[in-house]
């Protein structure tokens, strides 16, 4: 339902240090009409140019420090807010590629009452 | 006079609440500006903290309700069975969530919670005690592909009948009166690459009320239909229409009303679900609640125009109003 609004491009930075990065971050939204709790977020496929990240590469903070997937699955504790950006930071030696390239994100979420998991996707164009 | 009351789902108002661009107190005051004093609220959506409320929080929100002149009519909840990976929560654990839910719509003084309508009704029936204690109104929301005759929703109505409560029920959302196809779906799915003579026939099955899986086989296998045709027949498994004469005999169980929408055409009609059905039915039986906005079309338009909330829920609430007058004024000339 939001599915072309979940990625800020604008916030997409490289992490670690300017003159060797080791990885990079960007703030998403998520595709909901509600906020939900972080365990129920199955999956957060971060790809560039179509070449999925690997799952433990990936961080989500929602302001309460950065968490990985497998960690998000028992954290009962943790909400991800309706149309609140979080941070997704990623492992990725070098940082984000330069030039024009498409990064995408996949939100696998475990909602309660449908038959399968909703699956939201924003593809953007970014040049970095 | 009608006792039929006006109001709005904070729902109807969450594309522009999700990019920033309304916060919560604007969706009041704009549903305030066009009569519409009764607000639904998704606390799950429209508060940040959820489920750890503080007493502050809640006498901001009944303050707000204060300053617009409005008032609460309906508390959505939700209930995260699946908040464990691999294994479903225990049957006492779910009743546990709806009564924390229960007792936090009892801190904001409403009355009607609207039940998600894949809660199992007897985990309901061991929530009717303290929904009596509480004085809220449970209602199941009958919601497409559901209709008010599902015998999934005749179970809830055997356990209030057994139970002879008045705090358990149904909530009818109106997507199950959907005598037209909407032409925002259609549109949208031409603009994916379906075919307009393939929509058409689509559009022309639902006309005739043809058995969705009739139309779905045309399609997918006889016509050869791409991806957006298949899907777009799909969407005929989630667009009955239900008859609304049956209103009456249901109204009893319901005591509010999620008046869902997709679009409202510029004279103010609803091109699609049927209204000016529903509504008559209503007046004459009697039927006291509220009908409160679900706007939920800007997912069809989202990728070719700016959504507008507030005019196609502006535009929903003149309809009521000529409906409500005009079914009035037919009773009392009857």
């Amino acid at each position: 339902m939001f599915d072309k609004y979940l990625i800020d491009e604008t916030t997409l930075r490289n992490t670690g240090p300017a003159d060797a990065p080791t990885g990079f971050a960007f703030e998403a939204k998520l595709g909901y009409y509600r906020g939900i709790g972080l365990s129920m977020i199955e999956k957060l496929d971060v790809s560039i140019d179509g070449e999925t990240v690997a799952r433990d590469a990936v961080r989500f903070d929602e302001g309460k420090g950065p968490i990985s997937l497998d960690e998000m699955e028992t954290a009962y504790d943790r909400r991800w807010p309706f149309g609140t950006p979080a941070t997704i930071s990623v492992q990725y030696p070098g940082g984000f590629p330069k030039g024009e390239h498409e990064l995408s994100l996949v939100e696998q979420l475990r909602v309660s009452y449908l038959p399968f998991p909703s699956v939201n996707t924003d593809v953007k164009r970014v040049t970095f | 006079m009608s006792k039929i009351q006006r109001g709005v789902s904070l729902y109807s108002f969450q594309e522009e609440m999700f990019l920033g661009q309304m916060s919560v107190e604007d969706c009041v005051a704009y549903a305030a500006s066009i009569g519409a004093k009764g607000i639904e609220i998704l606390p799950e959506q429209n508060m940040p903290t959820f489920p750890d409320i503080s007493d502050a929080e809640v006498e901001r929100w009944k303050e707000m309700m204060e300053r617009h002149g409005t008032h609460f009519t309906c508390y959505d909840m939700f209930l995260d069975t699946k908040l464990r990976k691999g294994e479903l929560l225990s049957d006492e654990e779910q009743v546990a969530s709806i009564e924390r839910d229960l007792r936090l719509c009892h801190r904001f003084g409403i009355k009607n919670m609207r039940i998600l309508i894949f809660v199992r009704p007897d985990i309901l029936e061991k929530c009717v005690p303290l929904a009596e204690e509480l004085d809220i109104h449970m209602g199941v929301e009958v919601h497409a592909p559901w209709h008010l005759e599902h015998a999934w929703i005749l179970r809830t109505i055997d356990v209030a009948d057994r139970l002879k409560t008045k705090h358990l029920g149904i909530l009818p959302d109106m997507g199950i009166f959907m005598k037209h196809y909407p032409p925002a779906f259609r549109a949208r799915f031409e603009r994916q690459g379906a075919r307009p003579e393939i929509t058409q026939f689509i559009v022309d099955q639902h006309e005739q009320k043809i058995m969705c899986e009739y139309t779905i086989y045309e399609v997918a296998v006889k016509m050869g239909g791409n991806k957006a045709e298949i899907a777009m027949a799909e969407t005929l498994r989630h667009a009955p229409y239900a008859n609304p004469k049956r209103l009456k005999d249901y109204a009893p169980y319901f005591r509010h009303i999620q008046a869902k929408f997709y679009e409202m055409n510029e004279d103010c009609t609803d091109p699609s679900l049927a209204y000016e059905d529903v509504i008559p039915e209503l007046v004459k039986c009697g039927w006291e609640g509220t009908l409160s906005s679900e706007y939920e079309g800007n997912r069809w338009i989202q990728d070719v125009m700016e959504v507008d909330s507030r005019e196609q829920v502006r535009r929903q609430h003149v309809m009521f109003d000529r409906l409500i007058a005009k079914a009035e004024a037919e009773l009392e000339n009857a």
